[in-house]
């Protein structure tokens, strides 16, 4: 089976300890983690993680339901790129005398649609917010001329279809 | 409305008493029915243990010589009674040494609540004496755990502890109470837990997969069942019986499945696995439509999965949805509870026989008959074999004995020839393989089941990993009868290295101490057999025996477990010698 892009969506509730359980599934059978990010979701008291893999189709499955069967999580799905609507942001900082010194730095600012955050006399930090490849690009565009920090998140992402959580909560309860 | 509020309130005022957090834990256990915990003493956990000297009238601990002893000896308990097991230790290395039993309850899915203790939050993170991050350590082998540092989370938390072992797909849950919340006192009142908002243990059954499995077992020529032990904590043994009969379709046990159907039934047909019987392992790839029952296609069961059952339709009934198509990809998933999915699927079945289909079986036996079972338990040369002496325990004990062996050569034998009679009476190690579970789990078992005869099986490896539970034995007089087969080897070990490692015996040939001596220096009765001649009379005295009792038998040395799938091999290629 050929690999590819998966973001698994994990609704849990709050606990300390689920990242680690959560991580050891990935860790017991060699799957990195390509991204990961928690936060809150749109019920209250209910954590989302959502975690991006490059695996085949079957192993994501297979890790869902791994996910799934922890006690303190509600549902986990699983999605490829076509599914959902994908976000990453990186912040880059950037000596401030290479904005007049380079040119070409303007241009790549402009043409990025990124955000200037802030600037000093000493740096500038830059924000995008995009897919991946789009950040890859802007970095590789900067690389040259010296970035003195990069950092990138996670994925945050959105499902085009619902999400039926609250439903499933209810039902838990219910049973 | 409102009065019945403020009553209901008031009622419940009432109910709560101020005690100490150690205390609390103690009224947990006895709210939850635990009359019987098995454990070990240390700084981090003496608040608690300073409670159940004064409790000692309504919960008894039994003292074990080593923690991994009270994880194992909570899990015999578990297995022979269907009831949650508890271990209890202190922190650091006793929660630690409790480790192997925890792994051991997940793979095996056996409900029990261990219990550690822990350094008092304010030095938590700062590597304080016997501090050990017991939670992150049993993360991946347990089914919840969680750490208490505050006295007010006890009440709720053991009530959800409980809880989630033993519903749905059992395990082992682990909490962690700082010393802080042992010694703090709270105003305690206990609501049991009925049902933790994200967790759904039992999977709502689905009618038209049900149905599609009816249809298959229906029109099927060759069905097939094999069972595990999701039949045996389900409590669907009357179940799997009736749809065995009603569709005349053959069954075999998986080494955990063993025990839910009597071994002498006429549609039992043995042993799936590497050293299962001939029949069921290589039939399975020539039946039409194979029903498996609570049973999760281990990799010893199938050997090599890409040859495993491919003609055959594969119905799946299964509590855990993660279980469904993790090995074995299958054509229906009838999810929820054997008892009530069998309940449900059995109206449905065509009353049948599959005469010839049998037939098939019983030339495969017939076959393994003549080339291993006879050799193994009437053998007709010098040196004797385990195979009759689970034959003589059979029929001194009328088929009617708890089983428990540990891991080797002599736990296949166990579960190749032992008869069973009644359920959860065949326990043993299977997922994890652990040798040492034998001499503990037996003490649990038997305290469990202190009216029926329990038997422990171990090789004289395994014996040696736990042996000081002889202790427990002597001073609780726990009357379990060990039979130790002693073939001065590590025997499964030393059978690979003949058949895949040209006979190189690295480290598996051991020199032994004189084990009768041993069970003497604990006054336990014992007897060595060394003769056939003997045997007979050293298992009839051992099982009339009222006190506990060791029996080592000297065993042929370098005897093999036949038939055998060797790794990788298909199941239709069992070797027979
Ligand atoms: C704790 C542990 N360590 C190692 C093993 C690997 N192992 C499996 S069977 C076996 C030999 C068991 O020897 P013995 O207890 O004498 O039983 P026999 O096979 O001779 O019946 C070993 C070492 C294991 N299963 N468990």
């Amino acid at each position: 089976m050929e690999k590819q892009w998966y973001t698994i969506s994990v609704y849990s509730e709050n606990n300390v300890g689920l990242l680690n359980r959560i991580s050891g599934i990935f860790l017991k059978r060699h799957i990195n983690i390509e991204g990961l990010n928690v936060s809150k979701s749109e019920i209250e008291h209910v954590s989302k993680f959502t975690i991006v893999v490059n695996t085949t189709e079957d192993w994501t499955r297979k890790i869902v339901q791994q996910i799934e069967k922890q006690v303190e999580v509600i549902k986990a799905f699983y999605h490829t790129d076509d599914d959902i609507i994908y976000q990453e942001s990186a912040l880059f900082k950037i000596a401030s005398h290479l904005l007049f010194d380079e040119r070409q730095i303007q241009n790549i600012i402009k043409e990025s649609n990124s955000q200037i955050v802030t600037v000093s006399r000493e740096f500038f930090v830059l924000a995008k917010t995009g897919r991946r490849h789009e950040i890859d690009e802007m970095h590789d565009a900067l690389e040259p001329y010296g970035i003195m920090q990069f950092v990138r998140s996670g994925r945050i992402a959105v499902t085009k279809a619902a999400m039926p959580i609250s439903e499933l909560l209810t039902e838990f309860q219910e049973n | 409305m409102e009065t019945l509020k403020a009553e209901k309130k008031e009622k419940k005022q009432e109910t709560t008493m101020r005690i100490t957090g150690a205390e609390a834990l103690i009224h947990c256990l006895l709210a939850e029915g635990v009359d019987l915990i098995y454990g070990y003493p240390g700084g981090a956990i003496m608040p608690v243990y300073d409670e159940l000297y004064k409790f000692q009238d309504k919960l008894t601990h039994i003292l074990t010589r080593h923690e991994q002893g009270a994880a194992h000896a909570a899990q015999g308990y578990a297995r022979v009674t269907g009831k949650v097991g508890v271990a209890m230790a202190t922190s650091g290395p006793g929660a630690t040494n409790l480790v192997t039993g925890i792994a051991d309850a997940q793979i095996d899915s056996t409900p029990m609540v261990c219990i550690t203790g822990q350094v008092t939050r304010s030095l938590l993170g700062s590597d304080a004496f016997q501090e050990t991050d017991i939670v992150g350590i049993s993360t991946p082998v347990t089914k919840w755990n969680y750490q208490i540092t505050r006295v007010e989370e006890i009440p709720e938390i053991m009530a959800k502890a409980f809880y989630i072992a033993r519903s749905g797909r059992p395990g082992p849950v682990l909490v962690d109470i700082t010393k802080n919340a042992q010694f703090d006192e709270l105003d305690f009142k206990y609501e049991k837990c009925t049902g933790v908002r994200s967790y759904k243990p039992v999977p709502e059954p689905n009618l038209s997969a049900i149905e599609n499995a009816a249809e298959l077992i229906n029109n099927a020529k060759r069905p097939y069942i094999i069972f595990g032990q999701g039949v045996i904590l389900g409590e669907a043994e009357a179940e799997l019986k009736a749809l065995v009969e009603k569709g005349g379709i053959p069954a075999a046990w998986t080494i955990l499945g063993l025990s839910a159907m009597e071994t002498d039934h006429p549609l039992n047909v043995g042993m799936v696995g590497m050293h299962g019987n001939y029949g069921p392992n290589v039939l399975t790839n020539e039946c039409d439509v194979l029903i498996a029952i609570g049973m999760r296609f281990d990799d010893r069961v199938t050997g090599n999965l890409a040859t495993y059952a491919k003609q055959a339709k594969i119905i799946h009934f299964e509590i855990d949805p993660a279980e469904v198509n993790k090995n074995v990809k299958v054509d229906v998933a009838v999810l929820g509870n054997a008892k009530e999915t069998l309940g449900m699927l059995l109206p449905l079945i065509n009353k049948s026989e599959h005469k010839e289909w049998l037939d098939e079986f019983d030339k495969k036996h017939q076959i393994e008959f003549e080339t291993v079972i006879q050799k193994d338990i009437h053998p007709t040369k010098e040196g004797l074999t385990m195979g009759e002496v689970m034959e003589q325990i059979n029929m001194a004990t009328g088929n009617n004995a708890v089983i428990v062996s540990d891991v080797g050569q002599h736990q296949m034998i166990a579960c190749r020839y032992a008869k069973f009679t009644q359920s959860k009476s065949n326990i043993t190690s299977g997922g994890l393989g652990t040798m040492g579970f034998g001499l503990p789990a037996a003490i649990g078992a038997k305290m469990g089941a202190m009216d029926r005869e329990v038997v422990a099986i171990i090789g004289d490896g395994g014996y040696q990993m736990t042996i000081q539970e002889l202790g427990v034995i002597f001073q609780h007089n726990v009357p379990v009868k060990i039979v130790v087969l002693n073939n001065d080897h590590l025997g499964m070990v030393r059978q690979w290295q003949e058949l895949f490692f040209e006979s190189r015996y690295a480290s598996t040939v051991m020199t032994n101490p004189d084990f009768v001596k041993i069970a003497e220096g604990y006054h336990i009765k014992s007897r060595r057999v060394v003769q056939r001649s003997e045997l007979k009379d050293a298992v009839a005295e051992m099982i009339a025996s009222k006190d506990p009792y060791f029996l080592e038998v000297k065993v042929e040395k370098e005897d093999n477990v036949f038939p055998m799938i060797p790794t990788g091999a298909s199941v239709a290629d069992i070797r027979l010698k």
